[in-house]
């Protein structure tokens, strides 16, 4: 085994939901609630799940973005929200994040040449004489070409936006990556160009990745472990062909059942889940899954699940899995 | 095959006059849709996929037109309908459902409220007995506790069933086709799936027709009969769905499929297509995908192609199958 790069242990982060003339705390909407995790170095980690599952807030409260409310997250051994300002300041660069839309994070009357090395200049990476020639190395490696580095972010398309993005985060030489559904927003032709480059950028530069997806077939193309959330909690964790051959958990067996799938000849008996997914404020008891579970019995409706390892570090959450 | 079309797209021209210049959005799209037929169009940003469907509703933006041809709703001239008439189509015998049902919902009236007013509007139900028949639509589409939900307002539903609501409005009544336009796009894979299930029985159930816009490959070959796939505005290939996804013919439709990602193949690599979707607004004489073509011929950045057919109706705008009879 590789060493560790980020370890998250025991992490909740809940939000208040405020109500009344004083704007009093009247409840907590638990977006991420008690998950841990180990992402070695080299490897890439996806964290699947759909809308309210708490895929977002885990990639943001491992950097940081958002705080804390238990537990601990270890980047390299240093707790991260343990850091003074200036000491997380400077382990910035180690950590960076791709979006799902570039656009809305760049500033429309910056050059991208610009934008890209503002932060450069800001940690200190480079000097005013040097930091031409390194952002146009990161556009390069890119995919895109140095003569963009004065072009302004609305003359890009979708695609090469998502490039701009990437070389934003390279620049900077980061050992981890956290893309957060970085070609939902792509057309399918422009989708396999990002993730071929993503594949090739983790074989370059040695990134470790944790990619946040809903798309069970990008996830299955770019990682080598995947942990299924619902509701703020893993109910699976397994390596990439053993998620996908053997999904344990009823949840997954029903995200994989329900993906489409382009092929008219196949006929699937479908597992198709009733219901909406519940309100991450108020989760049901018990295993939060119970509601839309084709399996569910009385035990399910009381107590909680925890996650198990069936064997070679196969985890599942679920009384009934094995 | 021999049965006559219910919707019928002649070399249909749309464009819109921006700042930047005239965007020919849908330039010389021709196909059918058949009585009961699940049509899928496919196509990426900017193919015109979406136009197309607008342009058949008369729903265009004011800075669009339709400049050339003919959209024929069974045996009328759309394009040439007065707007009551047109009022009367829509609604009536052309149900829609949108991407974001928040967006087509009106917020201060309850879903009770907006399923009814078509009801009484071109079924002339009474008050009273359209209710009753928007509480059998709730149920039909799948909302339990339906005598409480037809009280509701739209925030007060989930993303999932507001699509089921503009799904009930669509059919209330009982339109001769339905016009999708990536109704599960902004779903989660969960509620896709239930939508899409619910798609299928009604269709079935009610024999209506059905033109499905998506640019998701997955969501076509589980729903369609037939497969239009745009590109640039142009129809590139269409056939059945069987012959599409076996068989691709043209070198845009062998790309996408070939650079999706499919659940079980598990690629070391995966395929692409270069360069980007080609910009609407200057879109060259020639074929539009010749700058992105593996196979591109010098004939290719000539003249742009004219449409082939095979003996199984599939079709295809491409020269490389110039061999074939044209269409």
């Amino acid at each position: 085994m590789n060493e560790t790069l980020l370890e998250v242990s025991h992490l909740k982060t809940y939000f208040p939901i405020r109500a009344g003339l004083f704007r009093r705390v009247v409840g907590h909407v638990k977006a991420v609630d008690d998950i841990s995790f180990v992402l070695p170095k080299g490897r890439t980690l996806s964290v699947v799940g759909e809308s309210g599952s708490g895929k977002t807030t885990v990639g943001r409260t491992i950097l940081r973005l958002t705080d804390i409310t238990d537990g601990e997250v270890k980047f390299k051994g240093v707790n991260i929200h343990k850091l003074k300002k200036h000491e997380l300041r400077k382990l910035r660069p180690k950590m960076q994040m791709v979006f799902q839309d570039p656009y809305s994070s760049l500033n429309p009357r910056m050059k991208v040449g610009t934008a890209i090395g503002e932060a450069l200049l800001e940690h200190g990476l480079a000097t005013k004489q040097d930091v031409r020639e390194k952002v146009e190395g990161a556009l390069v490696k890119s995919g895109l070409e140095a003569v963009h580095y004065d072009r302004y972010p609305h003359e890009f398309s979708g695609g090469q936006r998502q490039r701009v993005g990437i070389a934003r985060a390279l620049v900077l030489n980061p050992e981890f990556m956290i893309l957060d559904e970085p070609v939902s927003a792509l057309d399918v032709s422009i989708q396999a160009q990002i993730l071929n480059l993503l594949v090739d950028l983790r074989e370059q530069m040695g990134l470790t990745y944790l990619f946040i997806s809903h798309d069970l077939s990008v996830v299955e193309y770019i990682s080598d472990d995947v942990a299924v959330m619902y509701l703020g909690t893993i109910v699976e964790h397994a390596g990439r062909d053993e998620l996908f051959d053997h999904p344990l958990h009823p949840y997954t067996q029903a995200l994989l059942s329900a993906a489409p799938i382009p092929d008219p000849t196949l006929k699937r008996e479908r597992i198709i889940l009733k219901g909406d997914i519940p309100s991450p404020a108020n989760p049901p008891r018990g295993c939060r899954f119970h509601t839309r579970c084709p399996y569910a019995e009385a035990r399910c409706r009381e107590e909680v699940p925890q996650l198990r390892d069936m064997g070679g570090g196969h985890l599942v959450a679920c009384h009934f899995a094995g | 095959m021999s049965q006559k079309a219910l919707v019928e797209f002649k070399d249909l021209h749309t464009e819109f006059y921006t700042e930047a210049g005239v965007v020919k959005a849908v330039s010389g799209v021709s196909f059918q849709i058949r009585p009961g037929e699940t049509v899928c169009v496919v196509g990426e940003s900017g193919s015109g996929k979406s136009v197309t469907a607008l342009s058949l509703m008369r729903l265009l933006a004011n800075n669009a037109k339709i400049v050339k041809g003919e959209i024929i709703f069974d045996g009328r001239d759309v394009l040439k309908l007065k707007p009551h008439e047109m009022r009367r189509l829509r609604g009536n015998e052309i149900g829609m459902i949108f991407q974001e049902p928040m967006t087509s919902l009106n917020p201060v009236l309850t879903v009770g409220e907006q399923i009814m007013e078509p009801i009484i509007e071109h079924r002339m139900f009474s008050k009273r007995e359209a209710r009753k028949y928007a509480i059998e639509l709730i149920e039909m589409v799948g909302i339990p506790r339906a005598h409480e939900i037809v009280d509701a307002y739209p925030h007060e539903l989930s993303g999932g069933m507001r699509q089921r609501i503009m799904i009930a409005i669509a059919l209330s009544c009982e339109p001769k086709l339905i016009i999708a336009d990536e109704p599960t796009t902004a779903l989660d894979v969960t509620i896709q799936a239930q939508i899409l299930d619910l798609l299928r029985k009604l269709k079935s159930e009610k024999n209506v027709a059905l033109m499905l816009i998506t640019h998701d490959l997955g969501v076509v070959a589980e729903m369609a009969d037939y497969v239009v796939v745009m590109y640039g505005g142009r129809v590139v290939e269409e056939g059945k769905v069987m012959e599409v996804f076996k068989n691709p013919r043209h070198p845009y439709t062998e790309g996408l499929l070939k650079a999706k990602p499919i659940i079980g193949e598990r690629k070391e690599r995966l395929y692409t297509i270069p360069g980007q979707v080609p910009s609407p607004l200057n879109l060259p004489l020639y074929c539009h995908f010749a700058d992105r073509c593996p196979y591109v011929m010098p004939v290719c950045k000539e003249q742009y192609p004219d449409t082939f057919i095979d003996a199984d109706g599939h079709k295809v705008a491409c020269w490389l199958h110039a061999e074939g009879a044209r269409a």
